[in-house]
C-alpha cells in the first residue's frame, strides 16, 4: 500500500456463490451423515415387523430417473453456454419431469408402506430411521424441484440475461448433490439393509 | 495391603504411599521394559506431588474424623479397592506429569513477563528486534510434548486394559444393580436376595486364596444413572436397554459412600448409595439374615399396620416377601429395617424418619416418585409400626 | 440509515457514519431492525450476548448460593435443575456463540479490507434467528407448562441426555422449547459461518493472500468450518428428538429397542467441536493482542496456522471422551483417549508461540494484555486438567464430578471469557471512538480474576473428594462444605468485577478520552480506518504486501515484506 514494489499478480478471488454453495453442500452432507449413521446403527434392531427384507423393493425406475436427471441438467447447461435457449428449456424441463417422477414414486412407495404394510414412523426403529432418512432426501428433492421450476419460469419470462448464468450453475451443483446423496441412500437402504 | 487402615488420615496417606511404591514393581506384567522404566522413574516425581496434594488435603476438616467404619469422605486419592487403586496409581503419574508441565510453563511465563516488561517511557522510543520465528525452537517444543503424550498414551492404554479385561474368579460375588429414579434396586442373583440403596460385599484379601471381588451388572429401569463409589471404583453408567459391567474388590471394611453420578432428574442429588464391606463371616451372616423369612407381626399396633399396609395401595409399588405385596415400582421392603438410610440416603433410617416418610415422603424428598398417600394419623402410626418389624 | 443493496457485494456508501448520530429511540430501534451493516450487526451480537451473560451469570450466582452450605433450602430441587440447565445452555449458545460471531462480524471485513460481509442480508438473518432462539429459550419460563402444567424452563441439563428428554420423563413443553431453540440457533450459526467462510475466501483486498491473513481471521475460518460440519449433527439430533416427542418415532426410545447412547454420540459429535469453536476465537484475540502489546510480530505464524487447522481436524475425532463411563469397549476407550491427548500437541505449540512472541519484546500492560496474560495462565491449568480427564481411567473417577465443572469453567471463563474481555477492551476504541478507562478496567480485572480463582479452584478439590455435579444439595460431613463455601464467596468478587466492567463500558462511552484511529499503535487493517469506521469501512480499498500492513506503513525503512 505504500511505495513498495508493485504487485504484478492479477488479483482474482473465487466467486462468492460457488464458495457459498460448496459450504452449503458440506454442511448438508454432515446432516445426511448423521441420519445415515442412525439408519445403519438401527439396521436389524427392530423388535417387531415389518422388516426391510419384507417390504422394500429396489426402486429401479426412480433411481434411473433421478440419476439421468443429472445428465439432462448437464445437457441443459451446455445448451445454455452454446446460447441455445430452446434446448436449454427442453433439457431443463426434462430434468424437472424426471425429478417429479422420482417424487411421485416416493409418494406411492410410502402410500404402499403405510396403508398396506402398516409401516409408519412409530412402528419400529426401521420405520423411524427409514422415513426420516428417505424423507430428508425427498425434502431436498422438493427444494431442488422448486428452484428448478423457478428458473424455468423466470427464463421463459425472459428474466434471465444471457450473462447471468452462475445461478443456474449453482442450482445444478445442488441438484448433483441431491443425486449423489440418493446413490448413498439407495445403497444403504435398498441394497445393504434389505438383507435384514 | 494387610488389613484396613483404621487410624487417622495421615496413616492412610502413608499406606497410599507404600502402595504406590509397591505397584511400581514389575509384577510379571506383559509390558515392555521401556514402559516399566518410564513408569518407575516418573514415580519419584509422582511421590513429591503426591505428598503435596495429600498434605493439602490433610488440612481439610474432612480428615479430622476417624478413619473407622463410616467413610463419608469419598476421596479418590485414598482408594481402598483394587480398581480404584489401579486408577489411583496411574492418575498419580498423570498428576506428576501435568504438575511438571505446569511448573515449567508457568515459570517460563512469569520469567518472560517480568524480564521483558516495559521499563519506562524510554522503551517506547524504539521497537524491539522483530523476530518472526525459529524452526529449531518450534521443533523442540513440538517434539517434547509429543514424547510426553506418548508416555501418557502408554499409561492410559495399560490401565484401561488391566481394569476392563479383568476376569472374575468363580467365587466372585455377583450383584445386579438396577437404577431407578431416584433409588437403587439391588439383586444378588446367586443368593436370591433383593434389597435397595445399600450393597453388602465381603472383604477381599490380596493373597490369592482370600481374593473375592464383586462383579456388578448395571442396568436401568428408566433413565441413565451412574454407579460411583470413589474409594472402590471409578464410575460406570446404568443405561436402560443395555447391560454394563464393573467390579470392585475392597481391601478395607467399613461403609463407603457413593452417589449417582449421572444427572437423572429432580432428585438426582438424593440418589445416594452405600457399600458396606464386611469381614467374610459377617457378610455370610448378613446373607443368612436376608434369606430368613420375615415373621408376621404379633404386636397389636404392628398387626393393624400390617392390615392397613395391604388395604392401601402400598402393595402396588412395594414388595414384601411371603405376602401378596408384589409391586416392583418402589424399593423392596422385605428387609427394610436392615438398611442404614431411607429414601436412598435422604435421611438415616430411624422410627422418626420412617414415620415422617410414611406420612408424606414429599416432605423428606421433594418430587420423589412415591406420592403422598394421605393416610390417617392412626394408619401412619400403625404402618410405621409394621414396617419397623421388617428386619 | 438506509442501506440499499444493489448486489450482495456492493453497497452505496451512505452519507453518515455509524454511531455518529444519536437519534430518537424509535430511530435507533428502526436502524437496528433494518440494518445489514456488518459492524452494527456485530455490535448487536455482542450486546445481546452480554445481556444474556448477565442473566445467566445471575443464575450461576443463585446456584452458588444454594450450594454454599449443606442441606440449604434456598432453592427447590426443580428450580435448581432448571437453573443449571438454563445457565449452561445460555452460556454456550446465547453468550459464547453470539459474542464470537459479533467479533467475527465486526472485524473480519475490516481486517481483510472488505466493505462488508459477503451476504449482508444473510448476516442480518443469522442475527435475528439467533436472537429469537434466545428469546424462545427464555420464554419457556412462561410458556412451557403446557397441558400437563409440568415444569417450566427445561431441566434436562445442557446436553439433555436421552431418555430423560423422552415424553415419559419430561412432560410439558420445556424440553420442546430447548430443542426448538437450539435448532433455530444452529441454523443461524450455520448461516453466519457460511458467510464468514465466503467473506474470508472471496472478499480479501488486493495482496491479502491466505498466507498474509491476520491470525484472527485464520482462526475464525477454522471456527466457521467447524461450525458448518459440527452444527448439523446437533440439528439432526434435535430433529430426531422432535420426531420422538411428537410423532412417536423411536430414535432414543429405549422401550422400543432404541439406544440412549446414540444421543450421546450425536450430541458430542457436535459438542466437542463446539468447545473448540468457543476457544479458537479466544486464541484469535490473543494472537492479535499479544504481538501488539509485546511490540513484536507473532512468533511462528505458519505454525500457528497449521496448529489451528490441526486442532480443528483432531477435534472432530475425540467426542467420545465425554462418554468414557458409558461402558465402551477397552479399544474404544483407548482410541478416544489417544485422539484426545493428541490435541495437547498443537495447543501446546500455540501456548509456546505466544510466550515466544513475548520473549524479547517490550510488554505494555494495557487492559487487553492483562486479560491475555491471565488467559495464558488459566488456559494452561484448564488444558492440563483436560489432559487428566482424557486419561480414561482417571476420567472414570473425575467424570461428572465437580472436577469437570472446574475444568470447563477454567477453559470457558479463564480461556474464552477472559479473551472476550481482552477483545472488548482492545477494539472498544475502534468501535466507539473512546478509550476504555484504565482504572475501572483494572478493578474489573483484579476482582474478576481473583473471584474467578476463588470460585473455581476449590471445585477441583471437591471433585477429588467425590462431589458429583448437578446436585442441588449435599450432606454435611462429606468433606465438601468448606470448598463449596469458598467457591460461593468467590462469586461475589466476580459480581463486583462485572459491575465495574459494565460501568466502564458506559462511563467510557460518555466520558472517555477520544481514541483516535490507532490508539494501540497496532498493525492490522482495521486500525487504518477511522474510529468508529464509516459504514463503507475504507475510503479506498487498501492493498497489502505483508502480514502487518500498518507496520510497513509506519516503518517504510524496514517493512515486513522484506522478510516474509
Ligand atoms: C472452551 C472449551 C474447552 C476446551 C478448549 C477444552 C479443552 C480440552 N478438554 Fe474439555 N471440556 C469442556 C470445554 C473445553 N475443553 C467442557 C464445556 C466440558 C464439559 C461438558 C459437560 O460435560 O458439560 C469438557 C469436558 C472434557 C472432558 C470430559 C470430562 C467428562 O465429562 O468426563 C474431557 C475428557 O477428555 C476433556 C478434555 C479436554 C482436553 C484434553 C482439552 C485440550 O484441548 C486441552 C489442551 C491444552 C493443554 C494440554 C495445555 C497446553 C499444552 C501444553 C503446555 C503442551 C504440553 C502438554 C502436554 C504434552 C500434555 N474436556
Ligand atoms: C461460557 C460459559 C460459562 C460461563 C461464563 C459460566 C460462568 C459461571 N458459572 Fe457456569 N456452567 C457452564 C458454562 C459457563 N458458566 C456450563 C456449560 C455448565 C454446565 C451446565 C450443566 O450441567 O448442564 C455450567 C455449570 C455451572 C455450575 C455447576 C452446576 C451443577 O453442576 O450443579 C456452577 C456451580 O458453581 C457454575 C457456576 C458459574 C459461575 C459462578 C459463573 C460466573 O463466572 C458467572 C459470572 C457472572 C456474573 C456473576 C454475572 C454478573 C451479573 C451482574 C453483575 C448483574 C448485576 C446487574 C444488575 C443487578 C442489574 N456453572
Ligand atoms: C406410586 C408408587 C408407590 C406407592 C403407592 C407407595 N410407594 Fe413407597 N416408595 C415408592 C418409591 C418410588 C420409593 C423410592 C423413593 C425414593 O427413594 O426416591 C418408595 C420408598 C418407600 C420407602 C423407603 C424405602 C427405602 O428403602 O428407602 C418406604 C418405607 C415406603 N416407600 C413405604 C410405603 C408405604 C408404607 C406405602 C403405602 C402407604 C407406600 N410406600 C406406597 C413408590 C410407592
Ligand atoms: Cu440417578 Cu442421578
Ligand atoms: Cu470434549
Amino acid at each position: 500500500m505504500t511505495a513498495a514494489p508493485a504487485q504484478s499478480l492479477e488479483w482474482k478471488m473465487p466467486s462468492t456463490r460457488k464458495v457459498a454453495v460448496i459450504s452449503l453442500i458440506l454442511t448438508e452432507s454432515a446432516l445426511f451423515t448423521i441420519f445415515l449413521v442412525a439408519y445403519l446403527f438401527y439396521m436389524g434392531r427392530s423388535l417387531n415387523p415389518p422388516y426391510p427384507s419384507q417390504v422394500l423393493t429396489f426402486p429401479l425406475f426412480a433411481t434411473i430417473a433421478l440419476l439421468s436427471s443429472s445428465f439432462t441438467i448437464v445437457f441443459s447447461e451446455m445448451a445454455l453456454h452454446r446460447g441455445n435457449r430452446l434446448a436449454f428449456h427442453f433439457w431443463w424441463a426434462l430434468t424437472i419431469a424426471l425429478g417429479a417422477y422420482f417424487l411421485w414414486f416416493t409418494g406411492t412407495e410410502w402410500k404402499h408402506l403405510i396403508f398396506t404394510e402398516h409401516l409408519t414412523l412409530a412402528t419400529n426403529v426401521f420405520g423411524t430411521t427409514f422415513y426420516s432418512l428417505v424423507g430428508l432426501h425427498a425434502s431436498h428433492v422438493i427444494i431442488g424441484l422448486f428452484l428448478l421450476t423457478l428458473i424455468l419460469v423466470l427464463s421463459l419470462l425472459g428474466k434471465i440475461p444471457a450473462d447471468h448464468t452462475e445461478h443456474i450453475e449453482m442450482i445444478s451443483w445442488y441438484w448433483h448433490f441431491v443425486d449423489v446423496i440418493w446413490i448413498v441412500v439407495v445403497t444403504v437402504v435398498y441394497i445393504i439393509s434389505i438383507r435384514y | 495391603m494387610p488389613g484396613p487402615p483404621d487410624r487417622a488420615g495421615l496413616i492412610q496417606q502413608k499406606k497410599a504411599w507404600q502402595f504406590w511404591n509397591r505397584s511400581c514393581r514389575p509384577e510379571g506384567d506383559m509390558f515392555s521394559g521401556l514402559n516399566r522404566i518410564i513408569f518407575c522413574v516418573s514415580r519419584r516425581i509422582a511421590g513429591a506431588v503426591l505428598w503435596l496434594v495429600l498434605a493439602a488435603f490433610a488440612c481439610s476438616p474432612a480428615y479430622a474424623q476417624d478413619g473407622g467404619q463410616m467413610r463419608p469422605v469419598a476421596d479418590m486419592f485414598q482408594p481402598l479397592s483394587r480398581p480404584a487403586e489401579m486408577i489411583h496409581s496411574s492418575s498419580m503419574l498423570v498428576l506428576a506429569i501435568t504438575a511438571g508441565i505446569f511448573v515449567v510453563v508457568t515459570t517460563l511465563l512469569v520469567y518472560v513477563v517480568w524480564k521483558f516488561r516495559r521499563k519506562g517511557p524510554e522503551d517506547d522510543l524504539k521497537e524491539p528486534p522483530q523476530i518472526y520465528g525459529s524452526t529449531h525452537i518450534e521443533l523442540a517444543w513440538t517434539v517434547v510434548p509429543i514424547l510426553i503424550t506418548f508416555v501418557l498414551i502408554l499409561v492410559t492404554s495399560r490401565t484401561i486394559g488391566e481394569i476392563q479385561n479383568r476376569k472374575m474368579p468363580e467365587n466372585a460375588v455377583q450383584i445386579r444393580l438396577v437404577g431407578h429414579q431416584w433409588w437403587w434396586e439391588v439383586h444378588y442373583p446367586k443368593e436370591g436376595i433383593v434389597t435397595a440403596n445399600e450393597i453388602h460385599v465381603p472383604l477381599s484379601r490380596r493373597d490369592g486364596a482370600g481374593e473375592r471381588p464383586t462383579e456388578l451388572i448395571l442396568e436401568s429401569a428408566d433413565v441413565i444413572h451412574s454407579f460411583w463409589v470413589p474409594q472402590l471404583a471409578g464410575k460406570t453408567d446404568l443405561i436402560p436397554n443395555r447391560k454394563n459391567r464393573t467390579w470392585i474388590e475392597p481391601f478395607a471394611t467399613g461403609t463407603f459412600f457413593g452417589n449417582c453420578a449421572e444427572y437423572c432428574g429432580t432428585q438426582h442429588a438424593n440418589m445416594l448409595l452405600r457399600v458396606i464391606v464386611e469381614e467374610p463371616e459377617a457378610y455370610e451372616r448378613w446373607v443368612q439374615k436376608m434369606k430368613a423369612p420375615v415373621p408376621v407381626p404379633q404386636a397389636e399396633l404392628a398387626a393393624q399396620g400390617h392390615k392397613a399396609f395391604y388395604a392401601n395401595s402400598c402393595v402396588n409399588c412395594h414388595k414384601v416377601d411371603g405376602t401378596n405385596a408384589r409391586g416392583v415400582f418402589g424399593p423392596d421392603l422385605t428387609k427394610l429395617m436392615t438398611r442404614q438410610t431411607i429414601g436412598a440416603g435422604v435421611a438415616p433410617l430411624t422410627p422418626e424418619t420412617l414415620h415422617a416418610w410414611v406420612r408424606n415422603p414429599q416432605t423428606l424428598k421433594t418430587g420423589c416418585l412415591m406420592p403422598d398417600m394421605k393416610l390417617l394419623d392412626s394408619e401412619v402410626d400403625s404402618i410405621t409400626a409394621y414396617l419397623l418389624t421388617l428386619k | 440509515m438506509n442501506h440499499e443493496t444493489l448486489d450482495d457485494n456492493f453497497q452505496i456508501p451512505p452519507p453518515e457514519r455509524i454511531g455518529a448520530e444519536r437519534g430518537s429511540l424509535t430511530r435507533i430501534v428502526q436502524e437496528m431492525v433494518f440494518t445489514v451493516d456488518h459492524k452494527t450487526l456485530g455490535l448487536m451480537y455482542i450486546a445481546s450476548g452480554l445481556l444474556f451473560f448477565v442473566v445467566s451469570g445471575l443464575m450461576a450466582v443463585m446456584i452458588r448460593i444454594q450450594l454454599a452450605v449443606p442441606r440449604n433450602h434456598f432453592l427447590d430441587p426443580d428450580v435448581f435443575n432448571r437453573l443449571f440447565t438454563m445457565h449452561g445452555t445460555a452460556m454456550v449458545f446465547l453468550v459464547g456463540m453470539p459474542i464470537i460471531f459479533g467479533f467475527a462480524n465486526y472485524l473480519i471485513p475490516l481486517m481483510i479490507g472488505a466493505r462488508d460481509m459477503a451476504f449482508p442480508r444473510l448476516n442480518a438473518f443469522g442475527f435475528w434467528v439467533f436472537f429469537f432462539s434466545g428469546l424462545l429459550l427464555y420464554f419457556s419460563y412462561l410458556g412451557a407448562p403446557g397441558l400437563y402444567a409440568a415444569g417450566s424452563a427445561p431441566d434436562v441439563g445442557w446436553f439433555a441426555y436421552s431418555p430423560l428428554t423422552a415424553k415419559a420423563f419430561s412432560r410439558g413443553h420445556s424440553t420442546d422449547y430447548w430443542t426448538l431453540s437450539l435448532l433455530l440457533g444452529g441454523i443461524g450459526s450455520i448461516a453466519t459461518s457460511i458467510n464468514i467462510i465466503v467473506t474470508t475466501l472471496c472478499l480479501r483486498c488486493k495482496g491479502m493472500i491466505l498466507g498474509r491473513l491476520p491470525l484472527f481471521v485464520w482462526m475464525f475460518l477454522v471456527v466457521a468450518f467447524l461450525v458448518i460440519i459440527a452444527m448439523p449433527p446437533l440439528s439432526a439430533c434435535q430433529i430426531m428428538l422432535i420426531l420422538d416427542r411428537y410423532c412417536g418415532a423411536h430414535f432414543f426410545d429405549t422401550q422400543a429397542g432404541g439406544s440412549a447412547v446414540l444421543w450421546q454420540h450425536f450430541f458430542w459429535i457436535f459438542g466437542h467441536p463446539e468447545v473448540y469453536i468457543l476457544i479458537l476465537p479466544g486464541f484469535a484475540v490473543a494472537s492479535e493482542v499479544i504481538p501488539v502489546f509485546s511490540r513484536k510480530p507473532i512468533f511462528g505464524y505458519p505454525v500457528m496456522v497449521a496448529a489451528s487447522v490441526m486442532i480443528g481436524f483432531i477435534s472432530l475425532g475425540v467426542w467420545a471422551h465425554h462418554m468414557f463411563t458409558v461402558g465402551m469397549t477397552s479399544i474404544g476407550n483407548t482410541f478416544f483417549a489417544i485422539s484426545t491427548l493428541l490435541v495437547a500437541i498443537p495447543t501446546g505449540i500455540k501456548i509456546f508461540n505466544w510466550i515466544g512472541t513475548m520473549y524479547g519484546g517490550k510488554l505494555r500492560f494495557e487492559l487487553p494484555m492483562l486479560f491475555c496474560l491471565a488467559f495464558l495462565f488459566q488456559f494452561l491449568i484448564a488444558g492440563l486438567t483436560g489432559v487428566m480427564l482424557a486419561i480414561a481411567p482417571f476420567d472414570w473417577q473425575l467424570s461428572d464430578s465437580y472436577f469437570v465443572v472446574a475444568h470447563f469453567h477454567y477453559v470457558l471463563i479463564g480461556g474464552l471469557l477472559f479473551t472476550i474481555f481482552a477483545g472488548l477492551y482492545y477494539w472498544y476504541p475502534k468501535a466507539l471512538g473512546k478509550m476504555p478507562d484504565f482504572k475501572l478496567g483494572l478493578w474489573h480485572f483484579i476482582l474478576f480474576t481473583v473471584g474467578f480463582h476463588i470460585t473455581f479452584f476449590p471445585q477441583h478439590i471437591s471433585g477429588f473428594l467425590g462431589m458429583p455435579r448437578r446436585i442441588y444439595t449435599y450432606d454435611a460431613g462429606r468433606g465438601w462444605d468448606l470448598w463449596n463455601l469458598i467457591s460461593t464467596i468467590g462469586v461475589f468478587f466476580q459480581v463486583i468485577g462485572i459491575l465495574f466492567f459494565v460501568f466502564n463500558l458506559i462511563y467510557s462511552y460518555v466520558k472517555g478520552k477520544k481514541a483516535g484511529d490507532d490508539p494501540w499503535d497496532a498493525w492490522s487493517l482495521e486500525w487504518a480506518t477511522t474510529s468508529p469506521p464509516p459504514s463503507y469501512n475504507f475510503e479506498t480499498i487498501p492493498e497489502v504486501r505483508s502480514r502487518r500492513p500498518l507496520w510497513d506503513l509506519k516503518h517504510p525503512d524496514d517493512p515486513d515484506w522484506k522478510y516474509e
